[in-house]
């Protein structure tokens, strides 16, 4: 299931995260497409600010990984440095873990990420708005269609 | 007091041996820059083979440029954290290997109070002292009102400085690591664009560098669409100016604010020559204090340093069980 929406600015893309962070449960995978600048740490923020995480969310590119425990786990993940190896062996336990994974530039790590996922492109149209493709496999596809209704109406 | 000092966490493989947390006997350095330029980063597996292959050497080199035995070491600082945790482990358990067998007691070392306590082999660090860090992974502004003392009172909402001047790099088309690229094409460029300066003006200690990382790329971006002539020194001057006027201005605020002695910068960036030019040119009333180049970069003896000052200050080591923690926090 493939839903195609637009967030104009900031707080729509606020919004979209509010919308998502209630399907959120332990072992949901979330993977963040789109170039460098697009938004995907900032939708992370987002996402963790509705997950109740009062700390702050910064990038996680250095380490690939930062985790936030606070009732769900959220486990950040940027791996845009594992372009040209496909995996990390110190990943696999948050991939497949008891909390949130979510990870940017998911594609570079395509090999080691689980069947069934949620995926959310996004791409800049001008400074602030995006467009933004979610993306949802197996049990995921039932948040994409629900989210889609709710916001088509 | 001999300290043996092992850095493993990034992509440099180090062993040092420094005196009383000031001289530096010896400082035997393995950079593995070269290997990862090709993949246009640090690739973790990777990092922790070449941490294998060069362990041993290091630690041989470090003893014999410093003319001592092990039998003279008294004690051994690794770094614990953070860092990338396969190569944190390797630097982690050959320290382990020297303290069991020569019967060395052994202590565990942020790796942010390592970049800190670089400055010490220049400088005496005297209190209170606000610490500008900037590297890599991290951006905060930290007071410190003694030895082995720190308080975070700013960071980064989002990307570090290292990081942003590595993207922007990677936008342009530099090679990796493209940071000292970045200010090596600034100082032949022109302050053109008009860039923000996020939380210039906020008043309080806290950065973000992610809304002018993508200012720049969209700038770039626009501007290639476009087929707009530019060059590529004036947006990396332009990026600079931005970035330097930022770090400069709230560490002046943070210095007068905490009535601090001195002013020391430590990590990666604190080798940007911009950034030290403005540093030492805004900041009059305190000394401003930048470690020497070789010390900027990942090395061990800042961690033999930070080792010296945490165990007069606690005066007790950790056990055999210490252990490499990625996440570790600065306490």
């Amino acid at each position: 299931m493939k839903w195609l929406t637009k967030v104009h600015d900031l707080s729509e893309m606020d919004q979209l995260a509010k919308s998502l962070s209630g399907y959120l449960k332990p072992g949901f995978v979330l993977g963040l497409g789109g170039d460098l600048g697009s938004g995907k740490t900032t939708f992370t923020q987002f996402l963790a600010k509705h997950m109740g995480i009062r700390e702050t969310v910064n990038s996680p590119t250095f380490t690939l990984l930062k985790i936030y425990r606070n009732g769900l786990p959220l486990y950040h993940m940027d791996v845009y440095r594992l372009e040209s190896i496909g995996y990390d062996y110190e990943l696999d336990d948050f991939i497949y873990g008891n909390g949130v994974a979510v990870i940017e530039w998911y594609p570079y790590i395509g090999q080691m990420l689980p069947q069934e996922m949620l995926t959310l492109n996004i791409r800049a149209i001008d400074e602030k708005a995006r467009e933004i493709t979610m993306e949802g496999s197996g049990a995921y596809a039932r948040i994409v269609e629900d989210l889609a209704d709710r916001y088509s109406h | 007091m001999i300290v043996m000092g092992v850095e493993s966490s990034c992509d440099e493989t180090s062993v040092a041996l420094v005196k009383d947390g000031k001289t530096v006997l010896s400082n035997a350095v393995l950079s593995q820059i070269d290997i990862h330029r090709e993949y246009g980063g640090v690739v973790p597996e990777i990092a922790s083979r070449e941490h294998v292959k060069g362990i041993s050497l290091v630690f041989d080199q470090a003893v014999k440029r410093a003319g001592i035995a092990f039998s003279d070491i008294d004690l051994i600082a690794v770094t614990a954290g953070p860092g990338l945790i396969g190569s944190l482990l390797i630097g982690v358990a050959a320290a382990k290997v020297i303290a069991m067998n020569f019967d060395i007691p052994i202590i565990g070392i942020h790796h942010i109070a390592g970049h800190i306590y670089a400055n010490n082999i220049e400088h005496d660090l005297e209190f209170p002292c606000l610490a500008l860090v900037v590297s890599g992974g991290h951006t905060q502004l930290i007071v410190m009102k003694g030895h082995y003392d720190f308080q975070i009172i700013g960071e980064t909402a989002d990307d570090a400085v290292g990081e942003a001047y590595d993207k922007i790099a990677r936008v342009l088309g530099l090679p990796y690591p493209g940071g000292p690229l970045v200010d090596k094409k600034a100082a032949l460029g022109k302050d053109l664009y008009k860039l923000p300066r996020p939380l210039i003006d906020s008043g309080d200690f806290q950065f973000s560098f992610s809304g002018l990382k993508s200012h720049v790329i969209n700038l770039h971006h626009n501007m290639v669409q476009r087929q707009e002539p530019f060059a590529v020194e004036d947006i990396c001057a332009s990026f600079q100016e931005a970035v330097t006027d930022v770090l400069v201005k709230k560490t002046k605020e943070a210095a007068h604010r905490y009535a601090v002695k001195q002013v020391i910068v430590a990590g990666g960036v604190a080798a940007n020559k911009g950034l030290r030019a403005k540093m030492t040119r805004e900041i009059t009333d305190v000394p401003v204090y930048f470690p020497g180049m070789a010390y900027c970069t990942d090395n061990a003896a800042m961690i033999a340093v930070a080792g010296y000052f945490k165990f007069q200050k606690t005066g007790k080591a950790d056990d055999y069980a210490i252990n490499g923690d990625s996440r570790l926090e600065l306490k």
